[in-house]
């Protein structure tokens, strides 16, 4: 990821993104941190907060006339948090003397001329970033337009006391100044920049072109006037009404400007969110309770502490996390798509020998979609995730334990036990290709083979047969090479059968072809079955009547067409529809897809177990991985193809349990065995010796070592090479022997015993540690 | 970890002799390592139990993945 991208990236998820009240707040005052302060019932924090932001806080605490509320999202659920009445609590309460930093002293003389609002701020600014101020006032006392307020809301003693921090800051006040033209050009003369209070200084002639309002014209984003190194602002009064806050922005925008002119850099440059500005930030109110805004019991005097409390405890802290809050993955890593990019980013940067952290995590999303859906600025953590996978490739420490298993399965796929094409028998044309997906082979063969009979029964001009993978795993594991090679060939074979339309049974394949190879104008089984008509087996099942919450999957999220289709099939099968909160354009992946079963096995086994108390009906699942892992979950579900063309005539097929990973291997090759036999043919894969050896494995310890990941296969291959080869050990107590072997990256133990003309398997485990050996 | 209670449960078939704690090298992901296992020193064969496979040794496994 380049420097470029990653700000790209970050530019998209918006949870930093300043809430409405900063926003609209002329000063960008953190508003939700200082009512979160008040939360947690810290009143010294809160004036901090205010602090930080404002000059003399006392002072316009007080006053500030607050553009925050009308912004406030709490508006639409009850009213606007009441920020200002809280802040003049705040400072009427806890505001005291506090100690001014100032910067290193700069050898730089501004002048101040006019001490109102935007006078005194400018000053104060300038004073605290070290500049020497000199104020020059025609009144003789600072403040201005402050002297009109009522002294009940801004008693005189604070003007005096907070103003008085001037002079603490060594401000060179000069009070009763006779201002004329002369006595202005001499100041111009002598400092190096001018600031001009306008709310004092109006029908003073000072030869700077005026406004409308008859104040001194300036440039609004710089506070420039027509003169060099002469700036001005305020006089809000004659403007519409006089703004405090906003009143103090325009003596803090010249003194940035002055700033920026002092170090010889652009005046205008990155000021556009200077002052109220709009936010990005989305904030969800649904759930919130509408509570009213809390008035104080004394309308003049204003709250008492424990009616500020409550109502400071309506802030409802505004925050995204919208996409955090659907995906447990997100969730999982405690923080948001920004800071994962930013994570991504620095792993990717990392240098060798140091820790990466973020393998795991780049590896775990399941590149559902999920969060893409959500998120009002489109944030895809599945393209930010897969980009991270193929540099993590690229940079060779992407560790093999990630994806290999799921590699492994779907080699077996492309390899010879499974992969299979032919014209349908006794045709040597095809108007159709019939591709079921490996999966579904795996899941349901009989009921694929049920289903390749009836489109060949149903459908004209000869349906073809092609079994093999559509290389969505190497996809997700970022393998861009064997994703290609497994593409080609499919695309290959599809030409060479003189390029009929695919048929497809699985809504992952649908999306692989759909995206990479659209000229097969691949359709979904289901929607070929809505237009032949559904077939009889099905009418006949006993499903009928039943409820069942549909699951759909992840890969139909952009395709309503499918999920309406299914629905129709299910209603007129008579089965009645619960519709899931997470379904239509919002599924959540199983934790198959991305492969985050294989690189973060707990999460994905947290997604599906809490996806399984959703509903207590039965779930009815269209995609074979969904059907598998909630059966593996313990949930009772079915897959649409098994109402469809049951295998056994009216029985239950949620109440088939999960299916290990051998199993489905061996399901696949009777797919390919089945449909070879329809035709006469005989299927000709080698046998290897070690297949033939006969296991006797409890479902308790089948259940164990297939959530190990570990095949028949592999223990078959760790057994024959104990027997052939004598290596292995024989427990005194039990008599039962142990032994293991590494045929590639991973080291398998099994634990065994002889069994008439076969094996007991009593346990396997496995590591991927290599053993170099005995150590001389 | 001491391993010597699974040392006394196993011998080693091929030359039916006991198996005593002895020094032995694992690598993964660039990483090397020693542990004191049993292990039958006239046939070279190792005994990972599988307390270590699914413990320690999978913890370490998992920190050398996430490097």
């Amino acid at each position: 990821m380049e420097k470029n991208e990653l700000v790209a990236w970050e530019n998209k998820c918006i949870q930093e993104e300043s809430p409405e009240c900063t926003s609209a707040c002329p000063l960008h005052v953190n508003a939700k941190l200082f009512l979160k302060e008040i939360q947690k019932g810290d009143w010294d924090a809160a004036y901090k907060v205010l602090n930080k932001t404002m000059p003399f806080p006392a002072i316009l605490g007080r006053i500030c006339d607050h553009p925050c509320e009308e912004r406030c999202k709490r508006g639409a659920v009850g009213g606007p948090l009441a920020i200002g009445a809280l802040e003049r609590f705040c400072v009427e309460r806890y505001a005291g003397k506090k100690r001014v930093q100032l910067l290193p002293r700069k050898d730089h003389r501004i002048a101040v001329i006019g001490a109102g609002l935007a006078g005194v701020t400018a000053a104060w600014d300038l004073l605290k970033k070290g500049f020497s101020v000199s104020v020059f006032e025609p009144g003789d006392r600072l403040g201005g337009s402050l002297w009109d307020l009522p002294e009940q809301l801004l008693p005189r003693e604070v003007i005096m006391e907070e103003l008085s921090t001037l002079e603490t800051m060594m401000a060179d006040i000069r009070l009763g100044i006779q201002l004329d033209t002369a006595l202005f050009e001499q100041v111009c003369e002598e400092y190096e920049a001018v600031i001009l209070d306008r709310d004092s200084l109006r029908g003073i002639e000072l030869s700077l072109k005026l406004d409308d309002d008859g104040l001194i014209a300036i440039t609004a984003a710089t506070g420039a006037t027509d003169r060099d190194r002469i700036f001005a602002g305020g006089g809000t009064r004659f403007r519409g009404g006089f703004s405090p806050v906003m009143e103090t922005l325009e003596g803090r925008r010249p003194a940035l400007s002055i700033e920026r002119l002092m170090q010889k850099v652009g005046l205008e440059f990155g000021r556009e969110n200077e002052g109220p500005c709009s936010s990005r930030l989305h904030t969800s109110l649904e759930g919130i309770d509408p509570l009213p805004r809390i008035a104080p019991s004394d309308s003049i005097k204003g709250y008492m502490e424990e009616e500020a409390l409550i109502e400071a405890k309506r802030c409802i802290q505004c925050e995204c996390l919208e996409c955090v809050k659907k995906c447990l993955f997100l969730e999982r890593y405690k923080a948001y798509p920004k800071k994962y990019a930013r994570e991504i980013f620095n792993n990717e940067r990392i240098l060798l020998g140091a820790a990466h952290q973020y393998n795991v995590f780049t590896n775990s999303c399941s590149t559902c979609g999920l969060c893409e859906t959500i998120c009002p600025n489109d944030f895809s953590m599945a393209d930010l995730c897969l980009e991270a996978r193929r540099t993590l490739l690229k940079q060779k420490i992407m560790p093999p334990s990630f994806h290999e298993f799921a590699l492994q399965d779907m080699a077996h796929s492309t390899g010879e036990l499974f992969s299979l094409c032919r014209h349908e028998p006794d045709k040597t044309e095809s108007a159709w290709l019939f591709f079921p997906s490996c999966q579904l082979c795996g899941t349901t063969p009989d009921e694929v083979v049920s289903s390749y009979r009836y489109l060949r029964d149903r459908l004209s001009g000869g349906v073809g047969i092609l079994l093999h993978c559509c290389g969505a795993p190497a996809f997700w594991a970022g393998r861009e090479d064997l994703f290609k090679e497994a593409l080609d060939e499919i695309r290959a074979t599809w030409a060479e059968l003189g390029k009929p339309r695919i048929i497809t049974a699985c809504s992952t394949c649908l999306n692989i072809f759909q995206e990479h190879v659209p000229a097969m104008k691949p359709v979904s089984l289901w929607d070929i079955i809505l237009e032949v008509g559904i077939p009889d087996s099905a009418r006949a099942n006993g499903t009928t009547g039943n409820t069942v919450g549909v699951v759909d999957p992840c890969a139909t999220r952009h395709n309503p067409a499918e999920q309406k289709g299914i629905r129709k099939i299910l209603t007129s099968l008579g089965i009645q529809i619960e519709e899931l909160p997470l379904s239509g354009e919002m599924p959540e992946c199983c934790g198959y897809g991305g492969l985050m079963y294989n690189a973060n096995p707990s999460l994905a086994r947290d997604v599906i177990a809490r996806r399984t108390t959703v509903s207590d009906n039965d779930y009815l699942a269209y995609c074979a991985m969904c059907r598998d892992n909630f059966a593996s979950a313990g949930k009772r579900v079915s897959h649409l193809i098994e109402h469809l063309f049951p295998a056994v005539s009216g029985g239950d097929p949620a109440a088939r349990s999960w299916i290990s990973w051998s199993e489905r291997r061996a399901n696949r090759g009777r797919v390919k065995e089945m449909i070879l036999r329809d035709r006469g043919e005989r299927d000709e894969a080698q046998v290897e010796e070690y297949e033939k050896l006969k296991l006797t494995i409890s479902p308790d310890v089948l259940k164990r070592i297939d959530g190990r990941r570990i095949l028949e296969d592999d223990i078959r291959k760790v057994i024959f090479h104990a027997e052939t080869s004598g290596k292995k050990m024989r427990s005194r107590e039990s008599g039962s022997y142990l032994a293991y072997l590494q045929p590639e990256n991973v080291t398998f133990w099994v634990e065994y015993s002889p069994e008439g003309d076969g094996f007991t398997v009593l346990n396997a485990y496995c590591h991927r540690m290599k053993i170099v050996g005995i150590l001389q | 970890m001491n391993f010597s209670q699974e040392a006394a449960v196993w011998s080693c078939t091929s030359c039916g002799g006991e198996l005593g704690l002895i020094k032995v090298g694992f690598t993964y992901m660039k990483g090397n390592f020693e542990i004191d296992l049993p292990a039958c020193a006239a046939c070279g064969l190792v005994l990972v139990p599988e307390s270590l496979a699914l413990g320690k040794m999978a913890e370490v496994e998992r920190i050398l993945e996430d490097k």
